[in-house]
């Protein structure tokens, strides 16, 4: 390539992917992004300069083939790119929707520096969907049986990432999972309108046809033991991927008022429940007008753009106690949710919830302001004097986060957690856990963080697993 | 797929199923339920384990046809099959040789205290079970309750069988006869649980009472079940059900139960029109 072509290919802009507009999209669950056409990700495609040393391999947990995959779009080789990708990632059509791509790959994207970095998570969605969309997906290469059999304690991002590399290396892969669809927080947490259920149920096929048997209604801990897993049910090692299922309320008076939701009991409600579609499904959700969604991170983002494609919502507020410039959530995230209609209260800290009749009526907050930064290296936020002001309410989503979830490691003595309830590690580089032949990975080590993340760490420890069982 | 073996109906709308779940029964213990979803579109609640039988792999429930689910589940029959069943969740009863101990049941709550009781019984306490129900025919499980009890009480609104009156009273009887009591757990209606905490709180008797909040999950993960106690925020699911009940916000967990009411009667409606069902009670056969 010459200089000058290179230069041209720095100033072209970005290809954007279509949308469906705001007005018409707040009132409907139907994906936002409608992605690229052949076409457009061929002209995207092209635009990477398919750099010797690639920097955006770095910035990707699990290391995927970038440039490669990105050189056989821009050829029209759709296909060939989607089993690039899935040599290093099961689930493309999830990551390439969810993962925080600006923080990651394209962060580090050369032609960034100068220009708009190149959309690799655009480009993998379209391949994923490509692939699907064409009835080809490929089952990979699967390696002779090795005899060994492996468990794996929860069916979200981490154990489905360990799942697929596992079973590609020919073991026997049991999948178990407590709710009654498999997917973790990519089934009962995002909604519908950013990961289609139809796309993560089309990936988790692909995964049954590596042979991953999934066992739902499994509650590892209290139906079995990990000694029964092993001892008794022959499993020769385990990966506990249970996630951070424990959601944080505020402390604050109120929060047992009716109208008063996790963002966990919220999303499950629609997501897994379908309480959107009541009484045609059994669960409701109570038909509320006035939300406040507090907190900042993309699970508080899906919680506001839920309740506000909901058909009795007129108002959702979201309150967040920083700004803008600290909100956790993704950029895309936010300006979806602003384009939407969502308002947002910087600044503003919960202090009471008000009810009446034993219904939320109205929320009761603190002005903030910025002082130094914190051990976060966001600015801490102070209360100001004087400044409570109330908002009319009948509905408080809380989206603080989740704490670890106690219920396995309290079944097992031998299992080591910290302060906080996280599984120690005892050899992070392979994510072992203080138990030989159980290792660990995603916000039940980390505390809650985000799915690429956890697939990352699931794969870190499949191929720790991998030598643990081959060396036995 | 978790297939209904046995279908009984005890009293009106109070039926008895055992249901063939061999990995849930092998760990079930007294004190813990499940979470059934019985297809599709279906909802997830919970239910007590009654009773389970390793061997069989069986687990028995009580089902009160009260909502859309509990009904729909009421007109299933031996044979027919449960989507999902999930279990067993919470903690098991602490048993323990305590001395004499009270276990007040009151209507649909005395299926949930009979593995209870049997336990305690086997424990070597003095079990006292008191069972309260609106009238005779409501009344279930007497017999079983006889057999795995050392003394048995029973009282109903109206008189029909046994003392005319509440489980209070018995209770405050016991009481008043200086009968010393080591412990009593109370399982049944909120306002029932309320009552006997309240009661026995003055004599510093230890008192359990088990909580069946709205639950999705029931794993930990959703927050629904959320209960106060002492002060603090507990979920129900995971750390009970049983708790404290001098530390329990019965008013709480009152105005909690009260949020899903008018969905619940529009869900009920509409199965009802759809099914064009009139509930006709069974004939009764007694056998357990």
């Amino acid at each position: 390539m010459t200089d000058n072509t290179r230069s041209k290919k720095n100033k072209a802009p970005r290809t954007k992917a279509p949308e469906q507009s705001p007005e018409v999209r707040r009132k409907n669950f139907k994906e936002v992004s409608l992605g690229y056409s052949p076409a457009m990700a061929q002209l995207e495609a092209s635009r990477c300069i398919q750099c010797k040393k690639p920097k955006c391999v770095i910035g990707c947990p699990v290391r995927v083939a970038i440039p490669d995959f990105i050189k056989q779009i821009a050829d029209g080789n759709f296909i060939e790119a989607a089993q690039i990708i899935k040599e290093s990632n099961a689930l493309p059509a999830v990551t390439g929707r969810v993962c925080p791509q600006e923080d990651q790959c394209e962060k580090h994207c050369v032609i960034g520096i100068k220009g708009e970095p190149l959309a690799i998570g655009k480009l993998e969605r379209f391949v994923a969907d490509y692939e699907r969309l064409h009835r080809e997906v490929k089952p990979l290469q699967i390696a002779p049986p090795t005899g060994k059999k492996i468990a794996l304690i929860g069916a979200g991002p981490a154990g489905l990432a360990a799942a697929g590399d596992l079973a590609k290396w020919g073991h026997e892969v049991v999948i178990f999972e407590a709710l009654h669809k498999p997917g973790g927080v990519l089934f009962y947490g995002i909604p519908e309108f950013r990961l289609p259920k139809e796309i993560l149920e089309a990936e988790l096929d692909y995964l049954k046809r590596l042979g991953i048997e999934i066992k739902v209604n499994y509650v590892i801990g209290k139906i079995k033991t990990l000694d029964e897993l092993m001892h008794e049910d022959g499993f020769d090692a385990i990966f506990i991927g249970t996630g951070a299922g424990l959601p944080y309320f505020l402390g604050i008076p109120g929060e047992n008022l009716n109208g008063v939701y996790s963002a966990n009991e919220f999303l499950t409600r629609i997501n897994l429940m379908h309480a959107w579609e009541f009484p045609d499904f059994d669960t409701p959700v109570h038909p509320h007008k006035n939300f406040i969604v507090i907190g900042g991170g993309n699970t508080a983002l899906d919680a506001a753009r839920t309740a506000l494609r909901l058909p009795t919502t007129e108002k959702v507020t979201l309150l967040y106690r920083r700004t803008r410039e600290e909100m956790p959530a993704r950029l895309e995230e936010i300006e979806h949710g602003e384009a939407e209609g969502i308002e947002f209260e910087y600044l503003a800290n919960p202090v009471a919830i008000q009810g009446s009749n034993g219904w939320v009526s109205e929320i009761v907050c603190q002005k903030m302001q910025l002082g130094e930064a914190d051990s976060s290296n966001r600015r801490r936020p102070y209360p100001v004097e004087g400044s409570e002001f109330s908002i009319t309410a009948d509905a408080v989503i809380i989206a603080l986060g989740s704490g670890s979830n106690p219920l396995l490691a309290k079944s097992d003595s031998d299992l080591k957690t910290d302060s906080h309830g996280h599984i120690e590690l005892a050899d992070p580089d392979i994510n072992a856990t203080s138990r030989t032949g159980v290792f660990a990975g995603g916000d039940i080590v980390t505390g809650a963080a985000t799915v690429i993340s956890a697939m990352g760490a699931g794969k870190k420890a499949a191929q720790g697993i991998h030598n643990y069982v081959m060396s036995l | 797929m978790y297939q209904i073996l046995e279908k009984n109906c005890l009293a009106s709308q109070v039926f008895r199923f055992v249901i063939l779940a061999p990995d849930i029964a092998r760990k079930a213990q007294p004190g813990q339920f499940i979470i059934i979803r019985l297809d599709e579109t279906g909802e997830r609640i919970p239910l007590t384990i009654s009773d389970s039988d390793p061997v069989r792999g069986t687990l028995t429930l009580f089902v009160q046809a009260v909502g859309k689910t509990s009904l729909e589940m009421s007109r299933m029959n031996s044979g027919d099959m449960i989507l999902d069943v999930v279990g067993p969740l919470g903690n098991p009863t602490e048993i323990d040789r305590f001395g004499t101990v009270v276990i007040v049941g009151g209507g649909f709550g005395i299926a949930a205290i009979h593995p209870i009781v049997r336990a305690l019984t086997r424990a070597g306490n003095k079990t006292i079970s008191i069972l309260g129900a609106r009238s005779k025919e409501l009344l279930i499980l007497e017999d079983e309750m006889v057999t795995v009890s050392t003394e048995v009480q029973v009282v109903t609104d109206d008189g029909s069988r046994g003392t005319k009156g509440r489980v209070t009273d018995i209770l405050q009887t016991l009481i008043a006869k200086k009968v010393l009591i080591d412990r009593v757990i109370a399982i049944g209606p909120l306002i029932m649980m309320k009552a006997i905490a309240y009661l026995t709180r003055p004599h510093k008797i230890p008192t359990l009472v088990s909580m069946n909040p709205i639950m999705i999950d029931g794993t930990g993960m959703c927050g629904a079940c959320r209960v106060m106690v002492g002060g603090e925020m507990k979920f129900a699911c995971v750390d009970g059900p049983e708790f404290d009940g001098h530390a329990v916000d019965f008013e709480g967990l009152l105005n909690r139960l009260k949020s899903y009411i008018p969905e619940e009667a529009e869900a009920k409606e509409k199965f009802l029109s759809e099914t064009k069902g009139t509930c006709r009670l069974e004939k009764t056969s007694g056998v357990i």
